[in-house]
């Protein structure tokens, strides 16, 4: 089971940073990241592995949404399933 | 990336985030035969204890799904086995009561609608189902979240036009009683032809005679996403407009799909249909009329806006029913009035009428819906309005509907305001023309020829 966690958001020092330790933290393990900044604008697409959550995927989903209000930036975690479902017949 | 490509994931964020994709509603249909007793207290009980204990859990799951996924899923509701045939011998003052059980039953699961409050008399009518109409301006009047709607016709049956006579007293009796709040009464109250028993939509919902004891059917929506792909498009030809719009309708009813499977599996019910659906809401970003405006059309009700709606409603299903593995409901395009922006604003400029809503039913889901006219139409002209709408669906073998809101001491040129996602209405005119002897005729019209199909 993975995860996709979008975050957008004022470019800073450190975003991947927090991100990253939030991820460890829940026991979610960040197997890809797609990173950018435009013009000051960050943008990441990572993707985690969340089979060995030490949560529910929806406290995860909090935990990872109070980091980007602290941080100013829009954070966005959902189930990997939404995307194959779309995306793939 | 690993599992599908990054653009694919940033177009279904963009989708959600900018587009209001969304998942329209879960809906639990719910059988209440075996609720039945001659005991009327009795009854409502067996009612309020099933439909608490069924549908307990069905906003937390509905919450949850939502977080998993990032998706809103807007609306949770309950459907329920058309009341007239659990009455027994209830009267019309005893059907007011099981309507506000289930209002209460509603409130107690935290629920937005419920729906169910109906009868089935397109060939005629049991004492039981006459008895619930009688009681519909009441029920509806004293009641926040119930729902109600009659099948008055079918393809099979033709139509009963004492059905109409009575539904139309209704509709003028539930906007007097709710004329306080805008005549919004009539706003929870549709008439059909050839009513769907699966429909997870309101006001129309309700667990049909064939329907399981309960299922999960999920109605999904996206006008946004299908107007913003057609914008992106630009110049191209209409046969590669009907793939866009199938390739997006395919990717709104995947989710559909995917909600609906975890939703069944959460609640440990089996899931019933997807319902392909564009269904529009007020908010700017989220209207039909601005998919045909998108399609070449300067305002939603000038000439090409019947074959442009044919197309799109056509290609949603094409593209919709591949992605999942049962469809049902009313699965096409709505059009209602008051919950669409850029319908709203069509008629507000003079671009859409009456008349061409009428023809654009024939080509699309449902029909005639939340349409306010003036408050002094008289119930034959209310009438004739649901009885030429009835008559497309019984020719055509589709559903159509009717949902008039003849909006008490209002008069064209004012709107009424209902808030929510039901909207904002601008009052719409009616022909000065009287069709009260067409009306007062009464009786049945036959089933057409086509019917004979054995």
């Amino acid at each position: 089971m993975k995860a996709v966690i979008s975050v957008t958001g004022k470019d800073g020092v450190g975003i991947v940073a927090k991100v990253s330790v939030k991820c460890a933290e829940c026991g979610a393990n960040i197997i890809d990241i797609s990173q950018t900044v435009l013009d000051e604008y960050f943008a990441m697409i990572m993707i985690a592995d969340i089979s060995a959550l030490n949560m529910t995927f929806g406290d995860f989903v909090d935990h990872m949404a109070v980091i980007g209000k602290e941080s100013g930036l829009q954070i966005h975690t959902m189930h990997e399933d939404i995307f194959n479902s779309m995306h793939k017949i | 990336m690993s599992i599908v490509t990054r653009n694919d994931i940033l177009e279904t964020i963009h989708m959600i985030q900018h587009e209001n994709l969304d998942v329209r509603t879960i809906t639990m249909g719910i059988s209440l035969y075996d609720c039945v007793s001659d005991d009327i207290e009795r009854l409502c009980n067996n009612i309020y204890d099933k439909i608490t204990s069924k549908a307990e859990n069905i906003v937390k799951v509905g919450e949850d799904i939502a977080k998993k996924y990032g998706v809103p899923i807007v609306n949770k509701r309950v459907s329920v086995t058309p009341v007239a045939l659990i009455g027994g011998k209830a009267n019309s003052d005893d059907y007011v009561k099981i309507a506000k059980t289930l209002d209460r039953a509603a409130k107690e699961i935290g629920i937005n609608f419920i729906g169910g409050y109906s009868a089935l008399v397109q060939k005629g009518m049991s004492r039981g189902s006459e008895a619930l109409i009688q009681s519909i301006p009441q029920a509806l009047t004293e009641t926040d979240f119930l729902c109600s709607s009659l099948n008055v016709a079918s393809t099979k049956a033709g139509i009963n036009m004492d059905a109409i006579y009575m539904a139309g007293k209704a509709i003028k009796e539930l906007a007097y009683l709710t004329r306080d709040k805008n005549s919004i009464g009539c706003a929870k109250f549709v008439v059909f032809a050839n009513a769907p028993e699966d429909n997870p939509f309101m006001a129309g919902a309700f667990h049909g005679m064939g329907e399981p004891e309960c299922v999960i059917n999920v109605g999904v929506s996206g006008p946004g996403v299908v107007a913003a792909a057609i914008k992106r498009a630009g110049n191209c030809s209409l046969n590669e407009l009907a793939n866009i719009i199938k390739k997006m309708a395919y990717k709104i009813t995947s989710v559909g799909q995917l909600v609906a499977t975890e939703a069944s599996k959460a609640l440990d019910v089996p899931f019933g249909i997807v319902d392909l659906s564009l269904a529009p809401t007020p908010a700017i970003g989220d209207s039909v009329a601005r998919i045909l405006e998108n399609m070449g059309l300067e305002r939603c009700g000038t000439h090409g806006t019947t074959a442009a709606l044919a197309m799109l409603n056509d290609a949603v299903k094409k593209g919709g029913v591949m992605a999942s593995s049962s469809v049902g409901g009313l699965s096409g395009a709505f059009i209602p009035v008051s919950e669409d922006e850029g319908m709203i604003e069509a008629v507000n400029v003079g671009a859409l009428h009456l008349n061409k809503l009428e023809a654009m039913t024939a080509v699309c889901s449902v029909g005639l819906d939340m349409i306010a006219i003036p408050g002094d139409t008289s119930v034959e002209t209310i009438c004739g309005i649901i009885a030429d709408e009835i008559a497309i669906g019984v020719v055509n073998t589709k559903t159509t509907a009717a949902r008039l809101i003849p909006a008490y001491g209002k008069n064209v040129g004012d709107s009424v305001d209902f808030g929510g996602l039901l909207g904002t209405a601008p009052i719409m005119p009616v022909s000065p023309f009287s069709c009260a002897d067409f009306i007062h005729r009464g009786g049945h019209v036959p089933a057409p020829m086509h019917s004979l199909k054995n």
